[in-house]
């Protein structure tokens, strides 16, 4: 799919125009036609490795076969009956890892089904369509089931623990439901408020309800909420963030790219959010480029992407590296963060230049500093640790059991807490999805 | 560069790519745009006694593939709805402009001796290379005795070609209906009432689809449908196997044949003449793709021409026909294996559910520790059937390997399993 370039600061600001067109669908949705002609390209492959390469598993040629033959409303319902937010996933997948990559047609074509925008039509549909949501409740179990966190992975499992009869109160931090499908996706990945919609839609299965502003170690407590219900799902993200350990990490214009996100996509008027014009985002993961891409589209003269290593050590896709590029990032490799500088506000950084010896990064001696009056870090999230005493931790996650059961007795947990697979919103639905069954499970057997 | 001159019923064309009676014949416009496109000859859409018919508004069906790709059409289009001094005028000022190019004259009357030599005397009068006998429409017309309700029956295919015989001394060609359970009663009874040629197949009775909205088969005529007459490259095999029947019969071998049924590419037209026709007639793909169609036909056809060493279209028509048997002369020691190209295999697994599902489970699936998918056939299982080639989205990556087996050529009547044979 080809990659739309954002309109750029020609030594002016941009206009609320340009900065909304910059903040549309980056991709737009397939037409009824264009759906059809790429299904029509799937070669319907016998057990799949498109479904291996998905973390929860859709059967993927079959609902892109009910796209050929004209039922996309049960297109829709295969996705979803293994993903509940196939639309978010559709949206934010990096499929060009996933199930794109694992393609047959890669080999044969060389370039894969369009997997992503395809699910993104059915599901999308579907829930344009409305109605009675697809999924029925077993009958009422009597059992009641705290999720704390109202992100991919606890609706997810709040959804599918409905579906199997249970009742279910999500304790939610935040204002509103969503996690990082709300407050951390590039805004155009989800224009049009999708993530409110699809919460809003996954709770039309019923016997879910969500309570705001609901934070750990604050009006909440574990022990309390195992006192009142059957069974507690922990899923409640990476709540910190890393530091660069450096002086001068207080100054004005330095924060974190995870907030810097959130305000964007809180924001209703993108053209209202204060950006630099010399921004500098450090990091090489998919949150350092969604920062950097918005950081451009907003107008920042010029943005600078910073990592101590080579662009093959990056974990962001080469998809999400060709899309910074496009829209005029500039990637500087092997350059590690030395010093902060300015007054109260920060105006310059200095890196040093990196190089590999043998597999060990060491400092070559020289250094360059880039003039800035932003700089975004993501240099990683972590859990925080401070309010989940009691459960066993290691390397910075939630230890976690069979079936997704914690070191504490009748508490389960999941998403990016925990150590299960990439932390991506498609793995924390599966969690939330697995973890679900683990505690109907558990239940039973009480 | 090969010489795409060919002659039928007498008749030289200056290629065998004539345009089939139908809708792209109907009007000097369209005769005129065929001919400035290339095309060797047209057979005039099918003239009547006036006055002329009343067609229908909607006259279209299709048969569509996944990706907009038409396989095929279904129509309920009758004979030119012109009176026929227009059309016999229009032919008259074609044939003065276009010296080098064919006409022929379509026609269909009711049974009736008088009729049909009539309106045969007045086309032949405007000066057409040849006339068509129309037996074989299969909708609306046959209703009213003509058409197909004709072409059914052998005595009167033979009866009104030798009409239009005795009244004319043009070329006489009869179009066979593939409505029938045997085609060669039709060639046969053709060839005893003297006719030149037989063009064939006519369209294919049919329903192309349901309109599950209006409950009505389509195309939906104000909430109702009827069945008409398939066409295009769906009705090819049929059209194939009706003219190698003809060909290879002892019968009706002489007979010339001007093959019609789903002709798209210069390599149908290359397999219709090497079963055994002398000249070709298209319809359905210039509906689809415009006159235009016919450049690759011409060019492909003379470029693969070339390549094989055929100098002219006689020099291949009918190759095939002799290769062409009943299943009783095969032979039954021939043994090949279907062989897994692993290079160009991508991993699809399409031969491996076909086989395991549908045939012989014949062939292996494993998966390596790194993922590797690998599909190997077992050949003490495999029989042979090509269904995982067929299958299989890539070109040439499943190939079929003949045995080596040294066994004798044996077909069926001289097996040792046939329990006629052991009774003898």
């Amino acid at each position: 799919m080809s990659l739309r370039p954002c309109a750029a600061a020609g030594g002016s600001l941009l206009s609320k125009e340009e900065i909304d067109a910059n903040f549309s669908d980056l991709h737009e949705p397939l037409s009824g036609l264009q759906a059809r002609a790429e299904a029509d390209r799937c070669l319907y492959c016998y057990d799949a490795p498109c479904i291996d390469a998905c973390p929860t598993s859709i059967d993927i040629p079959t609902f892109i076969h009910q796209i050929r033959t004209g039922n996309v409303e049960g297109s829709a319902k295969t996705i979803l009956s293994e993903n509940i937010m196939g639309g978010t996933c559709a949206r934010a997948c990096p499929t060009e890892v996933l199930c794109e990559r694992a393609c047959v047609l890669n080999v044969s074509e060389e370039e894969p089904v369009e997997i992503g925008a395809l699910q993104r039509h059915a599901v999308d549909y579907l829930m344009a369509k409305g109605g009675a949501h697809p999924f029925k409740r077993e009958p009422e179990t009597g059992k009641h089931i705290a999720v704390v966190g109202a992100g991919p992975a606890g609706l997810s499992c709040a959804h599918r623990a409905a579906m199997l009869g249970h009742k279910v109160t999500v304790f939610e931090a935040k204002e509103k439901p969503g996690g990082l499908n709300e407050y951390g996706l590039a805004a155009y990945k989800m224009v049009n408020d999708f993530a409110q919609k699809e919460v809003e839609f996954l709770l039309g299965i019923g016997g879910i309800d969500i309570e705001y502003n609901q934070r750990l170690g604050g009006t909440i407590s574990i022990t309390e909420l195992q006192a009142q219900h059957d069974a507690v799902y922990v899923a409640v993200g990476l709540g910190a963030t890393n530091a660069l350990g450096l002086q001068g990490e207080d100054k004005d214009g330095m924060r974190d790219a995870v907030d810097f996100i959130e305000e964007l996509r809180q924001a209703k008027d993108k053209s209202t959010i204060k950006v630099g014009d010399d921004v500098i985002v450090i990091g090489a993961g998919n949150t350092a480029i969604d920062a950097a891409v918005q950081a451009k589209r907003l107008g920042a003269e010029n943005v600078t992407l910073v990592y101590r290593r080579g662009e093959a050590n990056m974990s962001a896709t080469d998809w999400e590296i060709d899309l910074a590029r496009t829209n005029g990032v500039n990637i500087r490799l092997w350059s590690a963060p030395a010093a902060i500088h300015g007054k109260s506000a920060v105006s310059s950084m200095t890196f040093e230049r990196m190089r590999d010896e043998g597999g060990k990064l060491v400092a070559s001696g020289k250094s360059f500093d880039l003039p800035a009056d932003m700089v975004l870090k993501a240099i990683g999230q972590k859990l925080d640790t401070s309010k989940l005493e009691g459960f066993d931790i290691s390397a910075g996650k939630i230890v976690t059991g069979d079936n997704f059961k914690t070191s504490v007795a009748g508490v389960f947990a999941g998403g990016d807490s925990i150590q299960s697979g990439e932390d991506l919103t498609v793995q924390a639905v599966e969690d939330g999805k697995q973890a679900a069954h683990a505690i109907d499970a558990f239940l039973k057997a009480k | 560069m090969a010489d795409l001159k060919c002659t039928i019923a007498g008749i030289e064309s200056i290629n065998p790519f004539w345009l089939a009676s139908a809708p792209p014949t109907d009007k000097y416009i369209n005769v005129v745009r065929a001919f400035e496109a290339g095309w060797g000859g047209v057979v005039w859409k099918t003239l009547g006694e006036d006055p002329p018919v009343v067609n229908v508004s909607s006259r279209y069906g299709v048969h569509k593939d996944g990706n907009q790709g038409v396989l095929g059409i279904n129509n309920i289009e009758l004979i030119s709805d012109r009176p026929l001094e227009t059309n016999l005028e229009e032919i008259r000022r074609v044939r003065k402009e276009w010296p080098d190019r064919v006409i022929i004259g379509s026609m269909m009357a009711v049974i009736e001796e008088k009729v049909w030599k009539d309106l045969a005397v007045r086309i032949a009068d405007a000066g057409v290379h040849g006339i068509e006998l129309n037996l074989g429409c299969p909708h609306g017309m046959c209703e009213r005795g003509m058409g197909s309700a004709i072409g059914q029956v052998p005595e009167m295919v033979e009866k009104v070609t030798r009409w239009v015989k005795e009244a004319v001394d043009i070329p006489v060609f009869t179009k066979l209906t593939p409505n029938i359970t045997n085609i060669l009663w039709s060639a046969e009874a053709a060839q005893k009432g003297g006719a030149d040629a037989v063009s064939l197949i006519n369209t294919v009775n049919s329903i192309v689809s349901v309109d599950l909205d209006e409950m009505a088969p389509n195309p939906v005529v104000d909430g109702k449908g009827t069945h008409g007459g398939y066409c295009g490259s769906a009705v090819k095999p049929i059209a194939l196997n009706m003219v190698a029947e003809i060909a290879r019969n002892p019968e009706t071998r002489d007979l010339e044949i001007s093959a019609i049924g789903g002709i798209e590419t210069w390599r149908d037209a290359a397999e219709f003449i090497a079963l055994g026709a002398e000249g070709l007639q298209v319809c359905t793909a210039a509906m689809l793709y415009g006159f235009r169609i016919v450049d690759d036909m011409i060019a492909g056809l003379s470029e693969w021409m070339d390549d094989k060493g055929y100098q002219s279209i006689e020099d291949f028509c009918g190759m095939a026909v002799p290769n062409t048997v009943d299943w009783n002369e095969l032979n039954m020691n021939f043994d090949t294996k279907a062989f897994i190209n692993p290079d160009s295999c991508i991993e699809c697994g399409r031969c491996h559910i076909a086989c395991e599902d549908t045939s012989h489970q014949a062939i292996e699936f494993t998966v390596a520790n790194d993922g590797k998918r690998s599909f190997t056939v077992v050949d003490e299982d495999c029989v042979g059937c090509n269904l995982c080639a067929h299958v299989c989205p890539v070109p040439e990556c499943i190939e079929m390997r003949p045995v080596d087996n040294g066994k004798p050529y044996v077909t069926w009547p001289n097996h040792s399993l046939n329990p006629m044979k052991a009774a003898e």
